[in-house]
């Protein structure tokens, strides 16, 4: 009787095993776990966790935090859009805004100092993408995400938006500066 | 009471049809026909503007063809198939009536007004908000109200099914337990029930929201409930094509499980530890816990990885000790190959089966690992593996199921045989380049559903490496072979069904259709190892899995520190 049909003995359930199968089965349930393991314990010896410290807000209590920011750390406009550079504090909180269809302010950090960067959206949901790091994460109106970051490397970034998000989806691309 | 002129046994295969069943069959598997070439058609014109040096759409339309791309396969090609592979497994397997055809017909009426109402949804260009729907984007509510209907009619189709099952057993038409495929299919239409309600639970507030009778929905409550839906509808795919691997390996080889125990209990386990592995989509948004996430990947993502990597190895494990008892018993692999690789029902079955292991399950075990998914969320990683998942795993093996079910269900024979063989190479290879390459661009920051990866327009534009260009044309030039390899099967069961010679329904074709039962495994194999050949691709599929889990940590460990 072949897998179409009921099976050929009645009581199934007490043939044996195949051999080759339970050596599997005992494969598969070690590296499970393996797997299981290695999450908690990144979040013991790895560097890069999501603290998941998240505040549910109002956008325009959102805005207005960045707009405080803004107001004390801008050390330069850039593009025609007038764009301001803010160069927060090393430890301090840092505030990035999603909205249609860009990402507000320009952010100048220190290399391996770290920040306290909050994101939020003022309208749609979007994705955060920076590159060419390669962190991601998603962006919701409502939710402040709070990630502390710790730049690595020097350079030119950009955030990227990778949540659908309308029509000028591809035109939102914010920027972030690590200096020496 | 069902009558004997309601039934026609088939000469070929002595399967008993019941004959409004047979119709439902027919009917459901040529409507997803029709969706997977809409879906097929828009997939194409997706790539091609996914591929840099086209650019083929402007933007506007490439998202509304997305959004359109997405749903008529995803969820209408597969679903409707699946529909008839059901009333298949429990009417034509159990040999028994169909369970009140006129249910059976109002759900299938309801799937067709859903789908047909969501397409025009989104086709007037006022929903192009990805199948997704994330709120607080909004889309018609003829939107929601389209994938409403179609839900409500699919419920239909699974109580159908389980009456079916009920009816059976009254009346004893089978002795014992049910068949493993007809088991697989009942976890498949479980996991679908619990699918829909949480459908149900998240669609019906969006569509009075969209109405305006609720005024608010949180988009992470959204988010977390909708990818209870989106998550375990791929596990009734999974449940459903690794049902129809073993179909095919009972016809063509008269394959039975290595043992009933152990494949059950894989199939049972698809149902117990699945649900709250949607978490993986989950792993970074804001306002979820680490454990929660945790917890629910690994109890539930790694014990319903472990399901299917048990049936990954008992399913050609039952091929291979089915192919030696017949004797093909020498060195490791003779089983394989004195396989019919010709026949497109086993070759599209056996790809299916490499492609969706190899490299959908590896991808999406590595990027469902709560740190891991910070450097692959929303790139286009993320199509690319389930490209080799759904878009493969399930449709090669509906297709490899299609090219034995046309002339037993509309006793044609299949035209056009010689493109037929090569067909699931084509597709496979295709779809393979597709999700291979879109996974290198991925890691390479490329984003998903993103019309143009120069930004133009933008003030601060990001320049990607040149290899991020090269490996999205190389995904470009993969989709049109995937393409042609889906125009093929399209062609050749359309011609078929319309146009093929009839078969009649008495005689017997020369070609047999299924194979005869393999009794026992005795005797087979080296040594004490009965088959040896599938333990050797097993642990090849290991190291490959152990060495891609750790380069990707290696990866993550590169880059800015978070906590
Ligand atoms: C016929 C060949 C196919 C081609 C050429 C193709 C190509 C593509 C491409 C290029 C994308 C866009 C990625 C992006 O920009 O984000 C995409 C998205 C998608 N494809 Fe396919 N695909 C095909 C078949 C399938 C099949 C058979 C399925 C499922 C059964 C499928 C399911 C999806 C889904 C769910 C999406 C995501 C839509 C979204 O992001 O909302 N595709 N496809
Ligand atoms: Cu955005
Ligand atoms: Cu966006």
């Amino acid at each position: 009787m072949s897998s179409l049909s009921p099976p050929a003995h009645k009581i199934w359930w007490k043939e044996p095993i195949e051999r080759v199968e339970i050596m599997w089965i005992g494969i598969c349930i070690v590296w499970g776990l393996l797997m299981t393991f290695m999450m908690p314990y990144w979040h013991v010896v790895g560097k890069q966790n999501l603290s998941n410290e998240a505040y549910r807000i109002t956008p325009a209590y959102f805005q207005k935090k960045a707009q405080e920011v803004v107001d004390k750390h801008t050390v330069r406009v850039e593009t025609d859009q007038k764009i301001p550079v803010v160069a927060p504090p090393v430890g301090s909180d840092v505030y990035l805004v999603a909205r249609l269809w860009e990402w507000w302010p320009i952010l100048e950090l220190k290399k391996d100092q770290s920040y306290r960067l909050h994101i939020s959206s003022m309208d749609w949901q979007h994705g955060f993408s920076l590159q060419p790091a390669n962190i991601n994460a998603q962006i919701m109106p409502g939710y402040d995400m709070v990630i502390t970051v710790t730049p690595n490397k020097a350079g030119t970034y950009s955030v990227v938006c990778n949540e659908f998000c309308g029509i000028g989806h591809h035109k939102m691309v914010g920027k972030i500066y690590v200096k020496e | 009471m069902a009558t004997n002129n309601e039934f026609r046994t088939c000469p070929d295969t002595g399967l008993l049809f019941h004959k409004p069943a047979e119709t439902l069959m027919r009917l459901n598997a040529v409507v997803a026909v029709v969706f997977l070439m809409f879906g097929g058609i828009f997939g194409l014109l997706v790539g091609l503007t996914r591929w840099p040096a086209v650019h083929l759409l402007p933007a506007d339309t490439f998202y509304l063809v997305l959004t359109s791309h997405g749903i008529n396969v995803l969820i209408f090609w597969v679903i409707f198939f699946e529909v008839a592979v059901l009333y298949f497994c429990s009417s034509t397997l159990l040999r028994v009536r169909l369970a009140t055809p006129r249910m059976a017909w109002l759900g299938f009426a309801l799937m067709l007004i859903g789908a047909v109402t969501n397409n025009i949804a989104v086709l007037s260009g006022r929903s192009s908000v990805m199948m997704t729907s994330y709120v607080p984007m909004s889309a018609e509510p003829a939107f929601y109200l389209g994938l409403i209907l179609f839900a409500v009619g699919a419920l239909i189709a699974c109580f159908v099914f389980l009456g079916t099952l009920v009816i059976a057993r009254a009346e004893k038409t089978y002795e014992g337990s049910l068949p493993l495929v007809t088991f697989g299919a009942l976890t498949a239409a479980i996991i679908a029930i619990f699918t829909i309600a949480s459908g149900a639970i998240i669609l019906i507030p969006t569509f009075l929201w969209s109405v305006g009778y609720i005024s608010n929905i949180d988009p992470l409550m959204y988010r977390v409930i909708w990818w209870a839906l989106g998550h375990s509808s791929q596990q009734i795919n999974v449940a459903a094509h690794v049902a129809v691997w073993y179909a095919i390996a009972g016809v063509v080889f008269g394959a039975k499980p290595l043992s009933e125990k152990v494949s059950r209990t894989a199939f049972l386990m698809y149902i117990l530890f699945l649900q709250l592995a949607s978490a993986h989509h989950i792993l970074v948004d804001p306002g979820v816990s680490s454990e929660w996430k945790i917890f629910n990947t690994s109890y539930a993502m790694y014990l319903a990885v472990m399901a299917s990597m048990i049936h990954g190895l008992t399913v050609p494990g039952s091929i291979e000790a089915a192919q030696r008892k017949r004797g093909f018993n020498k060195g490791l692999f003779e089983w394989l190959r004195k396989a019919p690789w010709g026949n497109p029902t086993f070759s599209g079955m056996f790809l299916s089966l490499i492609i969706f292991g190899f490299i959908g399950g590896i991808s999406g075990v590595v990027m469902g690992v709560e740190q891991i998914n910070l450097i692959i969320h929303n790139t286009i990683y993320v199509p690319g593996h389930f490209h080799a998942t759904v878009a493969t795993g399930t449709t090669l093996a509906f297709m490899a199921l299609t090219y034995w079910l046309v002339p037993i269900l509309f006793r044609r024979k299949l035209m056009l045989a010689g493109l037929a063989k090569i067909q699931p190479y084509i597709f496979g290879l295709g779809m393979s380049g597709v999700a291979l390459f879109m996974m290198g661009a991925g890691t390479l920051g490329v984003p998903r559903r993103h019309w143009d990866m120069a930004f133009s327009g933008a003030t601060m534009p990001y320049d990607f490496p040149a290899a991020a260009y090269t490996l999205m044309g190389l995904a470009g030039a993969s989709v049109v072979l995937a393409v042609i390899g889906g125009a093929i099967f399209i062609l050749v069961v359309v011609l078929s069904v319309f146009f093929g010679k009839r078969l009649g329904d008495t005689e017997k074709s020369a070609v047999p259709m299924i194979a005869q039962p393999v009794t026992s495994y005795e005797g087979i194999g080296i040594g004490s190892i009965a088959i040896p050949g599938t333990l050797v691709l097993a642990m090849v599929f290991l190291a490959s899995f152990v060495l891609y889990y750790f380069v990707n940590w290696k990866y993550l460990a590169q880059t800015w520190g978070l906590s």
